[in-house]
């Protein structure tokens, strides 16, 4: 297989497979849950798993926006790449298929698919080329959000604190809008657009993993916990599944800017690696 | 559970209560944002008393590959118009919808629940009939579907009565004693 052609069943294997670590956690909610009704809905969504996986059918129609991840050796350049990128999502769109979302904001018209792309040179000389990708629907974009620190709202001050309450008010803002149970991946920063690509690169963190710093593992849980006790529950109709998972990152930030980006995806977080 | 068979009669409609799980079957057309904004400039008879889909399904070779729910959130402003104008008598879609539809359904139609993100689900329980507006784009398009025991929840029905309306209450308690 050539590259074009292994990054076209990478996009395939991401729209039909959900990953492991999202399955068990879906499959322990289950279990755990004792609302009726997100106890049936959390069952038909792992059916739609199997299903999906079985027959070679993307699990959601919105098959959403490619967010490639690159780290490349010298031997590749970004040019080479990203061209390689675009033929194997405009072949992919075709053959797995996905649902053509690229809309021009001003004619309207849609174009097809369109791959967004983070480059990150490989500097280890023995290092491969890695390609991680998000498919990201449209639903859960829609209510991520950046906060700015402090915020008067919600008594949010520049401390994890504030930070804890940034979390809670953007889950409860979303309700059962982007398909809970969510994955809510989180980022301190102080710049605009920084927050929000990092919070989103939070996603690609295995559910099950253990955050390097003690205070924001800390967060994770805690916030994790007290997202599941307000009863939003599987697509908005109760319960106590509500996120499965709260995944934080933090940078640098300019004195005068502090930044939490919250990047929120549905329960079909569909990530793979190449 | 409650079976259901498109023209949906009026008398069935007012029965149903926010929780019931219904099976439809019959003719459903899918509307998204353009779509919404289409039906209210034009007429489009076809849809008249019938079941709007809040959907962007993946067709290929009219084959209905994956075709779950998209948010109804964002179809708020123009639905009380939209029930008014074709006495639409059920929307299915997900994540619930705002107090202006709860009170443009009441005596008059429902609003159901499908489940987000069980594409292939949906898929399998329907077959592609029509399509009107393909140059809106496959999301975007009026997919007419014949559908077969597909099933939903009632979330609003046409007593005012809305299950997010009460997930929101409860959140809305809950998060206050968070912070």
């Amino acid at each position: 297989m050539n590259l074009k052609e292994k990054i076209i069943e990478l996009i395939r294997k991401t729209a039909d497979e959900l990953p492991a670590d999202v399955i068990a956690a879906m499959k322990k909610a289950e279990k755990e849950e004792d609302n009726f009704v997100a106890r049936e809905i959390l069952h038909k969504l792992l059916l739609n798993v199997n299903e999906a996986r079985g027959e070679k059918k993307p699990m959601c129609q919105d098959t959403g926006t490619p967010f490639f991840y690159v780290k490349y050796p010298r031997e590749y350049t970004q040019k080479q790449l990203a061209g390689i990128i675009k033929e194997a999502t405009d072949e992919a769109t075709l053959a797995v298929p996905l649902r053509p979302n690229a809309v021009d904001c001003l004619s309207g018209k849609n174009i097809g698919n369109k791959a967004v792309i983070h480059f990150e040179e490989n500097d280890d000389p023995k290092g491969k080329l890695e390609i991680d990708l998000l498919l990201k629907g449209g639903g859960s974009e829609n209510v991520s959000i950046i906060y700015s620190l402090p915020n008067i709202e919600l008594k949010a001050d520049r401390t994890l604190e504030g930070v804890r309450k940034c979390i809670l008010d953007s889950v409860f803002k979303a309700q059962g809008k982007a398909c809970p149970p969510y994955i809510i991946g989180v980022a301190l920063g102080g710049n605009y657009e920084g927050v929000a690509g990092e919070s989103k690169k939070q996603l690609l963190r295995k559910l099950d993993d253990q955050n390097s710093v003690p205070e924001l593992a800390a967060l994770e849980k805690k916030a994790l916990k007290e997202i599941n006790t307000l009863g939003i529950g599987p697509m908005g109709l109760g319960g106590k599944t509500t996120a499965l998972g709260v995944k934080i990152t933090a940078g640098t930030r300019h004195p005068a800017s502090f930044f939490v980006g919250i990047s929120i995806s549905c329960w079909g977080l569909r990530r793979q690696k190449l | 559970m409650i079976i259901l068979s498109t023209p949906l009669k009026q008398e069935d409609i007012l029965k149903l209560n926010a929780g019931d799980n219904v099976l439809l079957n019959g003719t459903i057309f899918t509307a998204r944002d353009k779509a919404h904004l289409f039906l209210l400039e034009e007429d489009f008879p076809a849809v008249k008393n019938g079941i709007i889909y809040h959907a962007g399904p993946i067709i290929k070779n009219r084959e209905v590959i994956s075709a779950g729910p998209t948010t109804s959130a964002r179809l708020n402003p123009y639905t009380p118009k939209l029930i008014e104008k074709y006495g639409i008598k059920a929307i299915i879609g997900k994540g619930g919808m705002n107090q202006s539809v709860v009170e443009a359904l009441r005596g008059k139609a429902v609003y159901f629940s499908a489940i987000g993100g069980a594409g292939v689900l949906y898929a399998e329980a329907m077959k592609l009939k029509n399509v009107y507006k393909e140059e809106f784009g496959m999301p975007e398009a009026i997919w007419e579907f014949e559908v077969k025991d597909f099933p939903v929840i009632v979330a609003i029905d046409s007593k005012g009565r809305s299950l997010y309306n009460e997930t929101l209450r409860k959140s809305g308690e809950a998060y206050s004693k968070l912070v």
